[in-house]
C-alpha cells in the first residue's frame, strides 16, 4: 500500500492514502461531509445524491468528494458559500419528494437525513419548493421489514448491499426520471422475488425507505 | 502490424485499382440521362417516394433509356421533394417541390423533348450560360460545403459513387502513414468535436492511443436526439461512407480493432443505408481483415439505441451498448482511458468523423484556413422555426447570426419581426436581436449563454412566447432525465412546475427568483451534461426576456398570445362579414355561432382554443383575433 500523504481539510492536517476517495478520508478523520449514496468498497461511485460537495483549492467549482481521489498536499474546504448552497438545495430537492413524518418513522433517531439537517443546520420542512410526494404502495411482504418507496432517496445502498453483502441481488433501479425507484425484477413483491430476509438492505438504508418491523412496533 | 514500407503492394495502389474499377463501372452512366430523386427521410416526408414512382412509371411507359437514382438530402427542406436531372447537352438542373404531376411533365418535356422546364428549376449544379447556380443565391454564396458537399448528389447506396469522388482516398493515405502521424494531423487541424462541447478531437485520439490496454474501441455517436436537429440523420442517409471512412481512420489512429455506430432506432433509413454501406465496404476490402492490404483490421457494427435522449451522453451510450440501462456515470475516468468494457474508447459524433477524411486528404492547414482561429472548419446547422428557407446549411465558423438567419435562411417567414434564435436545442440558449452580429463559434456561443450543441437553430418571431419556449424545452429535458442524480431528477421537475404555473397564469413574483436560483443550482450540481445544460433555455430567456415572464405573472398576459390559458379568441364584429361561414364550420367544439344579426361570435364556455377559426377566417377579413389577458366577457 502506498505511503500516506498529508492533506488539509478545513485547516486541519490529516493523513490519507493517495488514491483513496476524499469523502472516506474525511469521515475517517472525524470530519463530517453529508452523503447518502457513497459506498466505500465501490470503485465506481454512483455520485448520484450530490450532497458530498467540497471545494478544493485550485479547482473553480465544488466537486463531489466521493469521486475525488486524495492527492498529496490538497487543500479542501467542506464549507463555503457555494458548497453550502448546493448542499442545501440538493437536500431540499430530496425532501421535496420525501414522505417526511419523522414521528411515525422507525428510523427516526438513526436517520442520515436528520443527521445532515443537524450537522448543516438545515430545515427538514421545505417551504419554497413544490411538494412532489407520490403516494406509492408500501411493500410489507417480507414480514420482518417494510419497503416504503415514498421514503426512498434513491441512493442505491440497499441494492448494493443485497448484491454484494448478501450475495442475493434481487433489488435494483427500475424506470427513468421521476419514476425511477428501487424495485425487484418486474416490480414484484420483495418476498416473491427470492428475498432471503437477511436484512442487509435495511441496515444499509440511510433513510426511512427500508425499516425493520420491530423498530416500528418498538 | 506490418508497416507500409514492408508491404508488397502499398494501400494507395490497391486503392487506385479499386477506384479505377469503380470509375469503369460508372462510365456508361455518365453519358446517359439521369434522374436523381432526394429520398432521405425529409424528402420522403414531403412525398419523394411518390415522385420517384411517377418518374419510374413514366420512363417505363415511354420506353426511355433513363436511369433513376435515389440520392440523399441537398439540405433545402423547404423545397422538398427535390430532383436533379442530368441530361447530356445540359447542365444538371435542380428542381424543387416536384410532385407527381411535375415529375411526369419533366419526363415529357425535358427527357423526351428538350424543354428543361426552367420555370420549376431552382438552380443548376454547374456554371453555365442559361441558368443561375446555387452559388448565385445568398444561401449558396455564404455556404461552404465540406461534409455536406456530396449530400444529395451521390447515391448513398452505391460505394462506386463515393469512390469516384475520391472516397476512401484519405483512408489509403492514412494507412500508409504511422498512426501517430495521423493523430498529429488531426491535432494540428484543431478539429473540435461537433457533438456540442467542442472538445479537441486530436487530443481525445491521443489520450486513447496512449492509454494502456487492448482491445481498443471506436464508436460513432449517431444518437441525435435534440428536437429540431437532423444533420446527423441527413449525413448518414446521404453519405454514409464518409462517416465510415472517418471512423476507420480514427480506429487506425488510436489502434482500435472493433467499432460501433450507435444510431437511434428512430432513424430506420439511416440504419438501412449504413448497413448497406458496411456490406459494400466489406466486399471491397475496405473493412474487415487486412484493410487495403495494410495489415490493419477492423470490424464495424451498427447498434440501434432505443430512444433515450441521454444515451447521446458518452458514458450513458457506453452503458447502453454494454447492455446496461443508459444512465450516465461520473467522469473521470473518461472513455478515452476507460470506456466500452473498461477499455480505451474513442467516441466521436457523426459530423466530427465526417471531417476527418477531408482533413487527411487536404491537410490540416487547409482545414485551419476555414472558420476562426480557435474553432476552425465549418458548422452544420439545422435551420428551423420561423425562418423562410428551412433546412440543413453548412457555413464557416465565425459566420454571424444575422448572415445565417437573413442571408442563408432568407429572413423571417411571412416578413414578420425577428425575436430570438434558440441555438443548441434543449441544452442551448435563446439569443436576442442584440446578439445578431455575434460571430458563431464554440467559444462565442458559450460566452453568450448558449452553446453549439448539436447545431439545431430555431428562429423565433413575435408570435413565440419565450416563457412557453423555455417551458417546452425544459419539459423535454425533464422527461428525458434518467433520474439518477438529485439535481436533474428533482431540480428540472421543480423548475418545470414553476414554468407551467407561469404559463397558466398562476405564477407569483417570487417564483422568478426561485427559478433563477434553481436553474443555477441544477447547472452546477448535476452529474452529467444533460442536467448541466438543461437550465440553459431558462437562464437565457430569463436574462434576455425577463419582462415577458413579468408580464405573465403581474398582468396575467402573454405578450405573444401563445399561452393558451392567458388568451381568448374573439371575433371582431366590425370585421366579420355575414356572408361567410367558414369559422362556424371549422370549430370542432361548436363554440362559434351565428348571432341573430348574422355576425359570428364565440361562446367562451365551449371554446377549446384550437386556433381553427383564426386560421380559416379569410385573409381579407381577419376578423378572428386573440386577446390577452383573457376576457371572458368578449364575444359572449
Amino acid at each position: 500500500m502506498a505511503a500516506k500523504v498529508k492533506i488539509t481539510i478545513d485547516g486541519r492536517e490529516i493523513e490519507a492514502s493517495p488514491g483513496d476517495r476524499l469523502l472516506w478520508a474525511a469521515l475517517d478523520s472525524g470530519i463530517y461531509i453529508p452523503h447518502l449514496c457513497g459506498i466505500r468498497e465501490e470503485n465506481h461511485p454512483p455520485a448520484s445524491c450530490r450532497l458530498c460537495f467540497v471545494e478544493i483549492a485550485g479547482m473553480p467549482n465544488p466537486v463531489t468528494s466521493c469521486t475525488q481521489p486524495v492527492t498529496a498536499g490538497m487543500v479542501v474546504y467542506t464549507r463555503s458559500s457555494q458548497v453550502d448552497r448546493l448542499v442545501r438545495r440538493g437536500f431540499q430537492l430530496l425532501l421535496s419528494a420525501y414522505h417526511l413524518r419523522c414521528g411515525e418513522c422507525p428510523k427516526n433517531h438513526t436517520c442520515e437525513i436528520r443527521r445532515i439537517a443537524k450537522e448543516r443546520g438545515l430545515k427538514l420542512r421545505v417551504k419554497d419548493l413544490r411538494p412532489l410526494d407520490r403516494d406509492l404502495p408500501v411493500d410489507a411482504s417480507a414480514g420482518d421489514f417494510v419497503y416504503d418507496p415514498n421514503r426512498c432517496v434513491l441512493c442505491g445502498q440497499c441494492a448494493w448491499a443485497c448484491r454484494h453483502r448478501a450475495g442475493v441481488g434481487i433489488l435494483g433501479f427500475v424506470r427513468r426520471g421521476m419514476e425511477r425507484r428501487i424495485a425487484t425484477f418486474g416490480e414484484a413483491p420483495i418476498l416473491a422475488s427470492g428475498c432471503t430476509r437477511c436484512g442487509e438492505c435495511v441496515k444499509a438504508c440511510p433513510a426511512g425507505g427500508l425499516t425493520f418491523q420491530k423498530e416500528a412496533s418498538g | 502490424m506490418k508497416t507500409a514500407a514492408t508491404l508488397e503492394v502499398a494501400p494507395d495502389q490497391i486503392y487506385r485499382d479499386l477506384q479505377h474499377a469503380a470509375r469503369q463501372r460508372l462510365t456508361g452512366e455518365k453519358e446517359e440521362p439521369l434522374v436523381m430523386v432526394g429520398t432521405a427521410t425529409c424528402g420522403r416526408a414531403a412525398g419523394a417516394l411518390d415522385t420517384l414512382a411517377a418518374f419510374k412509371e413514366e420512363i417505363v411507359r415511354r420506353h426511355l433509356s433513363v436511369r433513376v437514382r435515389e440520392v440523399g438530402c441537398l439540405g433545402d427542406c423547404y423545397l422538398e421533394p427535390m430532383v436533379i436531372i442530368q441530361k447530356p447537352g445540359y447542365p444538371p438542373f435542380i428542381y424543387g417541390e416536384v410532385d407527381e404531376g411535375k415529375a411526369r411533365r419533366l419526363v415529357a418535356d425535358f427527357l423526351v423533348n428538350d424543354d428543361p422546364c426552367l420555370e420549376f428549376a431552382m438552380a443548376a449544379l454547374e456554371p453555365n450560360d442559361i441558368f443561375p447556380t446555387l452559388a448565385d443565391y445568398p444561401r449558396g454564396f455564404y455556404e461552404q460545403r465540406v461534409i455536406t458537399e456530396l449530400c444529395g448528389i451521390i447515391d448513398p447506396t452505391e460505394i462506386d459513387q463515393y469512390l469516384d469522388h475520391e472516397g476512401y482516398a484519405a483512408l489509403a493515405r492514412a494507412l500508409s502513414m504511422d498512426p501517430g502521424e495521423v493523430v498529429a494531423q488531426v491535432k494540428e487541424s484543431k478539429l473540435r468535436g461537433r457533438g456540442g462541447a467542442g472538445f479537441p478531437t486530436g487530443l481525445k485520439w491521443e489520450t486513447c492511443r496512449k492509454a494502456p490496454g487492448t482491445p481498443k474501441y471506436v464508436i460513432c455517436n449517431a444518437d441525435e436526439g435534440d428536437p429540431g436537429a437532423f444533420m446527423d440523420r441527413a449525413l448518414l442517409e446521404s453519405n454514409p461512407h464518409q462517416v465510415l471512412e472517418g471512423l476507420l481512420i480514427a480506429a487506425y489512429a488510436v489502434g482500435a480493432s472493433q467499432g460501433y455506430i450507435y444510431v437511434r432506432a428512430e432513424y430506420p433509413l439511416a440504419v438501412e443505408r449504413l448497413k448497406t454501406a458496411l456490406d459494400q465496404a466489406r466486399q471491397r476490402g475496405l473493412l474487415g481483415e487486412n484493410i487495403l492490404g495494410s495489415g490493419f483490421s477492423l470490424d464495424l457494427a451498427v447498434f440501434q439505441g432505443s430512444g433515450a435522449f441521454v444515451c447521446g451522453e458518452e458514458t450513458a451510450l457506453i452503458a447502453s451498448l454494454e447492455g446496461r440501462p443508459g444512465i450516465p456515470s461520473h467522469r473521470p475516468p473518461f472513455p478515452a482511458v476507460s470506456g466500452l468494457y473498461g477499455q480505451p474508447t474513442v467516441i466521436n459524433n457523426v459530423k466530427t468523423l465526417s471531417y476527418v477524411p477531408h482533413i487527411l486528404r487536404q491537410g490540416p492547414d487547409w482545414f485551419r484556413g476555414i472558420g476562426t482561429t480557435d474553432s476552425p472548419g465549418t458548422a452544420v446547422f439545422a435551420l428551423a422555426g420561423k425562418v423562410a428557407n428551412t433546412g440543413m446549411v453548412e457555413v464557416p465558423m465565425g459566420t454571424t447570426l444575422r448572415r445565417l438567419v437573413f442571408d442563408v435562411g432568407g429572413g423571417i417567414k411571412d416578413g414578420k419581426e425577428f425575436k430570438a434564435v434558440l441555438i443548441g436545442g434543449p441544452s442551448g440558449g435563446c439569443l436576442p436581436e442584440t446578439a445578431l452580429d455575434l460571430a458563431i463559434d464554440f467559444d462565442s456561443l458559450q460566452q453568450a449563454g448558449a452553446m453549439m450543441g448539436s447545431g439545431g437553430l430555431v428562429v423565433l418571431d413575435a408570435d413565440d412566447c419565450m416563457v412557453e419556449i423555455a417551458r417546452f424545452f425544459l419539459e423535454f429535458t425533464q422527461k428525458e432525465s434518467c433520474g439518477k442524480c438529485t439535481f436533474c431528477r428533482l431540480g428540472t421537475k421543480q423548475m418545470l412546475e414553476i414554468l407551467t404555473d407561469i404559463t397558466k397564469g398562476r405564477g407569483k413574483p417570487e417564483d422568478l427568483t426561485l427559478l433563477w436560483e434553481l436553474a443555477g443550482d441544477v447547472k452546477a450540481g448535476s452529474l452529467c451534461g444533460l442536467g448541466k445544460t438543461a437550465p440553459n433555455p431558462v437562464l437565457s430567456t430569463l436574462r434576455h426576456f425577463r419582462h415577458e415572464y413579468e408580464v405573465h405573472i403581474d398582468e396575467g398576459r402573454c405578450p405573444a398570445r401563445m399561452c393558451q390559458d392567458l388568451i381568448t379568441y374573439y371575433i371582431v364584429p366590425q370585421k366579420c362579414t355575414k356572408l361567410c361561414n367558414v369559422c362556424v364550420g371549422s370549430c370542432p367544439a361548436e363554440a362559434v355561432y351565428t348571432r341573430p344579426d348574422g355576425i359570428k361570435a364565440i361562446n367562451q364556455e365551449l371554446c377549446i382554443k384550437c386556433n381553427n377559426c383564426l386560421v380559416t377566417c379569410p385573409p381579407e377579413h381577419q376578423a378572428v383575433v386573440k386577446i390577452s389577458p383573457p376576457s371572458p366577457a368578449e364575444g359572449a
